[in-house]
């Protein structure tokens, strides 16, 4: 352990979000890691507006094709720009992004849901109010 | 100049909130005034209002919840005379009136007094327990509690200038769109609601940073006291669901304010869409008021069972299950809106199986007391009442998760009768619990024993003579939020139940009377040793009430119980350990950021809710100098110099010496 | 450091005074000194910049379930335009790559902010944080190009419910990309003033999580919103 990284962490395998001044890393190696990061969303940006607008691709295959692409993008922003690793030290910042991804995921899909069952099941509201005229 | 606001906006015609109010004003002009005669404002503003101690916040908020539990307590006994008398007459509110008053009692009930006591609660207990000296984000602690005052302060304002809403406590569209509500009740509701709410969320930011990062050295997951666990499950919730009611209520002040179509009837709007996203914060909501709740009680039942809690990692496992799985029923607030066979099934389902999370509890707690040696004692008076009410609304509750059972019973009294059996049976009393529990160790001595067991009687019983009936009303088909009825066989569970909350007021009174007969006879239930019901815990380690900073060196812990085990040992040797090296401690300065941006907050929400728009850009700018203001100060941490620290924590070593020497001396054999 | 030999067995030895061996709050705010992470347990408690950063990133994943919710309306709504436009009338998927480009290039700068001020070096920073800042800013001009341009042509959020959940999702973005930019130019103005003090570092960390986050939304957005919802 060195002296400066002593002050900064004093218990030593605890790392917040964010934090980029690990001192075995030189300043190229940290743009470094950014520039990948770029590199990889730009790419993936640009696939997943390619994706949409194209027509090699079956039509319907294209919503699931732009949310894999807009998911690897969103990992690639965690890892490169977030640094959210999976070492032992990031256990408590890996733990608290999944339960918040556990409840993105009931509230859209669990939303999306039951209103689907709901419009299925009963009069659509435009025409409800219509029958109340 | 003053957008919608006139004179017209104060109820001149209707004497009932005029008066009410005008009483109000005058007891608060009286208070204010006395306490700046008496000269105590400058004791206030630096001791409390700018404190960014959690000990102290912890007691502001209760203060709060118990006032606004006051307030929603009167609305209770006006609509349960209401119904007594209101049997084919109009009884004595008029319908627009009484709207108002079931809209603010579930309002403020949930908002203002609920939460603030458990909240308050955290904030007093956590640090304590957890062996530290303060929250994460003490000044950010500060301005959550005034954030919430704040909300509760414009719900009052609502009393005198202007209305409440009338649509109940959530405010469902259409009806609560302004094609039907132009009124201002709506927007009282929302701002309010809104600005509390954010102080309520940065809480739950503040609360699970410092279980997870704040906690004395050896103190892992394990072995943190279950009311820290049922806290930390509580703020969790806290961030993953107030968002959501952010959220929704924004998407109705567009609505309301800029004529967006989230939820209207028109334009391809869809009111069940907000009936769907309040819900998925509604359901978490009750469990973040009622697991912290459980951790009070665990805690009393293995202090006043002399024991340590039964099956303590199965109860950590059953508050995370409650903690996930709150998350997966929201549906059954709205089995009836057409969902469909399937999508009602599965979350009955889920509904059914949390229920299984409790009952781990249930019994864990019931083992804690099976060979303890129990003393009944106010708070495990409180304790046993719970559980047995809150089994009763526990299996309400899952009666109504059945979708073709809460097709009969949604909106009656039954359901009514359900939640205020498990919001009353579990936080009310755990409220009450607690606060006898920890009284000693906020103000340095106890509460009066026998006006506090005449409070719990008073209170169980009045409990269910109010509720029993409105179950009964419901089975016989009574909806709830009835101004006047005309059938005969309900009128009689009515009288009950009005006579029942008058039984309640009488174990309100209780409380009071106890209170002032302690504050009387504070010498001689004075809690010297710190520690007046041989507890288990790290906050009784401590002097009563603590010192600023808590503890003057962060304990080291060992086990579950790392209290039970120095006080063990301290006992066994008859001495205290050797004097620690006491050191200069830091801790942060108090500010008055909290108190000055609820200010702001307050004028914001007030000019919005009249539509006075400079007044909202001006509160909105103020607000970004004061952030600015705050962020740019140098200091602030003061340092308590080790010499001080020394001579208070000698203080402590000397009453626990002395209590050690005649507890020495009763042992030995005559 | 001098409890290290002592710490790992006294865990082990029950019959010392728990007191004896409590830590104070170091110069360097809480300073514990012990081994293990905090996260699992028993180190005491954390350093200052891991509970803010920690703190943050809780507030950042509760705002990220605020939006979720306005996602779900979103996507409930989709398909309610009353008889108005829907996206595939207004969607410009050029204007949106450029705001995409914008944004991706800011969350870069503002990464090399990052490592600017992580070896404290006042110019980089400041040119870095200022390019975020015109990122940003062309970022928000593009965006309200686009709205007041779909307002003047009938197509406001007052139109129909899947406007209005449109309006609502990506104007609450901007209202926080608004946020961000008034929280970089204060920053820039600490940093110049103040120097790179721990606190000041602390707050630069938060601000980096932020301005990232805010282009994690913004993938989310660009893909539900314009990109499947400009197919419909």
């Amino acid at each position: 352990m060195s002296g400066r990284r002593e002050d900064l962490e004093p218990n030593g395998s605890d790392v917040a979000p964010g934090v980029i001044d690990a001192p075995e890393e030189t300043v190229r190696e940290k743009i470094g890691g950014y520039l990948l990061g770029l590199v990889f969303a730009t790419l993936l940006t640009i696939a997943s507006f390619y994706v949409a607008g194209t027509n090699l691709i079956w039509a319907p295959s294209i919503p699931i094709a732009l949310a894999v692409l807009a998911i690897a993008q969103i990992g690639i922003h965690l890892a490169f720009f977030l640094h959210i690793t999976t070492a032992p030290d990031n256990t408590n910042n890996i733990l608290a992004l999944a339960f918040g991804i556990l409840i993105v995921v009931l509230v859209v899909a669990g939303s999306l849901w039951i209103m689907d069952h709901l419009n299925q099941n009963m009069v659509p509201m435009d025409q409800m109010m219509q029958m109340q005229r | 100049m003053l957008g919608k606001l006139t004179w017209d906006a104060i109820p001149w015609s209707q004497p009932i909130p005029l008066v009410a109010g005008g009483v109000v004003l005058l007891v608060l002009l009286a208070v204010i005034a006395w306490v700046i005669v008496r000269g105590y404002l400058p004791y206030l503003w630096r001791e409390w209002i700018t404190s960014v101690d959690h000990k102290r916040i912890g007691v502001m908020y209760i203060l709060l919840g118990v006032v606004m539990l006051l307030r929603g307590f009167i609305d209770a006994l006006m609509m349960r005379s209401q119904q007594a008398i209101a049997f084919n007459a109009p009884g004595y509110l008029p319908p627009e009136h009484y709207n108002q008053i079931f809209s603010a009692h579930g309002t403020i009930m949930i908002f203002f007094a609920a939460m603030p006591l458990v909240i308050g609660l955290m904030n007093f207990v956590v640090p304590l327990q957890l062996g530290v000296r303060d929250v994460a984000f003490p000044t950010l602690n500060s301005t959550s509690f005034w954030l919430t005052a704040t909300g509760a302060l414009l719900v009052n304002i609502s009393l005198v200038v202007g209305e409440f809403a009338r649509t109940g406590w959530l405010p469902y569209p259409p009806l609560s769109e302004t094609q039907y509500l132009p009124g201002v009740g709506v927007d009282y509701y929302l701002w309010s609601l809104q600005i509390s709410g954010v102080g309520t969320l940065l809480t739950g930011v503040n609360f699970v940073t410092t279980i997870l990062k704040i906690r004395a050295p050896g103190m892992s997951y394990f072995r943190m006291p279950m009311f820290c666990w049922t806290a930390l499950a509580s703020s969790l919730l806290i961030v993953a669901a107030f968002p959501v009611l952010t959220a929704t209520l924004g998407m109705l002040l567009l609505d309301r304010y800029l004529g967006f179509h989230f939820f209207t009837n028109t334009a391809g709007g869809n009111m069940m869409m907000f009936v769907n996203l309040i819900w998925v914060w509604g359901h978490p909501e009750v469990y973040i008021l009622v697991l912290p709740a459980f951790g009070v009680f665990s805690e009393i039942f293995s202090t006043f069972s002399g024991k340590p809690l039964f099956g303590y990692r199965s109860m950590v496992m059953a508050t995370l299950f409650i903690c996930v799985v709150s998350f997966t029923v929201w549906l059954h607030h709205f089995f009836t809106m057409g969902a469909g066979a399937n999508v009602n099934a599965t979350f009955g389902i889920a509904t059914s199986v949390i229920a299984v999370g409790t009952g781990v509890k249930v019994y864990n707690w019931i083992f804690t007391m099976y060979g303890g040696r129990i003393r009944f004692a106010t708070p495990m008076l409180w304790a046993m009442g719970f559980i047995v009410t809150f089994i009763i609304g526990g299996m309400t509750g899952v009666l109504l998760a059945v979708p073709p059972a809460d097709f009969m019973l949604h909106n009656s009294l039954f359901l009514v009768a359900h939640f205020h059996n498990v919001i009353i049976g579990g936080v009310l009393f755990a409220g009450f619990a607690a606060l006898t529990y920890w009284f000693p160790k906020a103000f340095g001595f106890q509460l009066d024993e026998a006006w506090g067991k005449a409070a719990f009687w008073l209170g169980l019983i009045g409990f269910y003579v109010t509720f029993i009936p409105l179950y009964a009303a419901g089975l016989q088909g009574m909806t709830r939020r009835m101004q006047h009825y005309d059938v005969a066989a309900w009128r009689p569970w009515m009288l009950v139940a009005a006579v029942g909350v008058l039984i309640l007021l009488a174990g309100g009174i209780c409380q009071v009377v106890q209170l002032v007969v302690s504050i009387r006879h504070r010498d001689e239930l004075r809690d010297v040793i710190g520690d007046p019901w041989n507890g288990r815990s790290l906050e009784w380690a401590t002097s009563s009430p603590p010192p600023s900073f808590n503890f003057a060196v962060l304990p080291n812990v060992h086990g579950e119980e790392p209290y039970w085990e120095i006080k063990r040992r301290a006992i066994e040797s008859a001495h205290l350990t050797p004097e620690p090296q006491y050191e200069d401690i830091e801790m942060p300065r108090n500010s008055p950021t909290g108190v000055i941006t609820a200010f702001f907050a307050t004028i914001t929400g007030f000019a919005a809710i009249w539509h006075i728009w400079w007044m909202v850009v001006l509160g909105l700018v103020a607000a970004y100098v004061v952030f600015v203001w705050f962020a740019w100060r140098d200091v602030d941490e003061y340092v308590i110099p080790a010499a001080e620290v020394a001579r208070l924590d000698r203080e402590r070593r000397g009453a626990r010496q002395a209590w050690l020497d005649a507890h020495a001396r009763a042992e030995e054999p005559a | 450091m001098s409890t290290s030999s002592e710490a790992v067995p006294q865990r082990h030895r029950r019959d010392i005074d728990p007191y004896r061996l409590g830590r104070g709050y170091g110069a360097a705010g809480y300073g514990g000194r012990g081994q293990d992470a905090t996260g699992r347990g028993a180190g005491g408690p954390a350093s200052k910049r891991v509970i803010v950063g920690f703190g943050f990133w809780i507030f950042l994943l509760s705002d990220i379930v605020m939006f979720s919710a306005f996602f779900a309306a979103h996507a409930v709504l989709q398909t309610a335009t009353a008889g108005g436009p829907s996206g595939r009338d207004l969607f410009d998927p050029s204007r949106v790559a450029l705001e995409t480009a914008f944004l991706l290039a800011s969350s870069f700068t503002c990464g090399m902010s990052a490592v600017a001020s992580s070896v404290r070096n006042q110019l980089w920073t400041q040119v870095s944080l200022l390019v975020t800042g015109v990122l940003g800013t062309c970022f928000l001009a593009l965006e309200a190009y686009e709205f007041t341009n779909m307002i003047r042509s009938g197509a406001g959020p007052q139109t129909s419910a899947f406007l209005s959940s449109f309006f609502a999702v990506v104007g609450l973005h901007g209202c926080h990309v608004t946020a961000g930019l008034l929280w970089l130019g204060t920053m820039m103005a600490q940093v110049f003033v103040k120097g790179f003090r721990p606190n000041i570092q602390r707050r630069l960390l938060c601000f980096n999580l932020f301005w990232h986050t805010l282009d994690i939304i913004w993938v989310a957005l660009f893909t539900i919103v314009y990109l499947i919802g400009g197919g419909r």
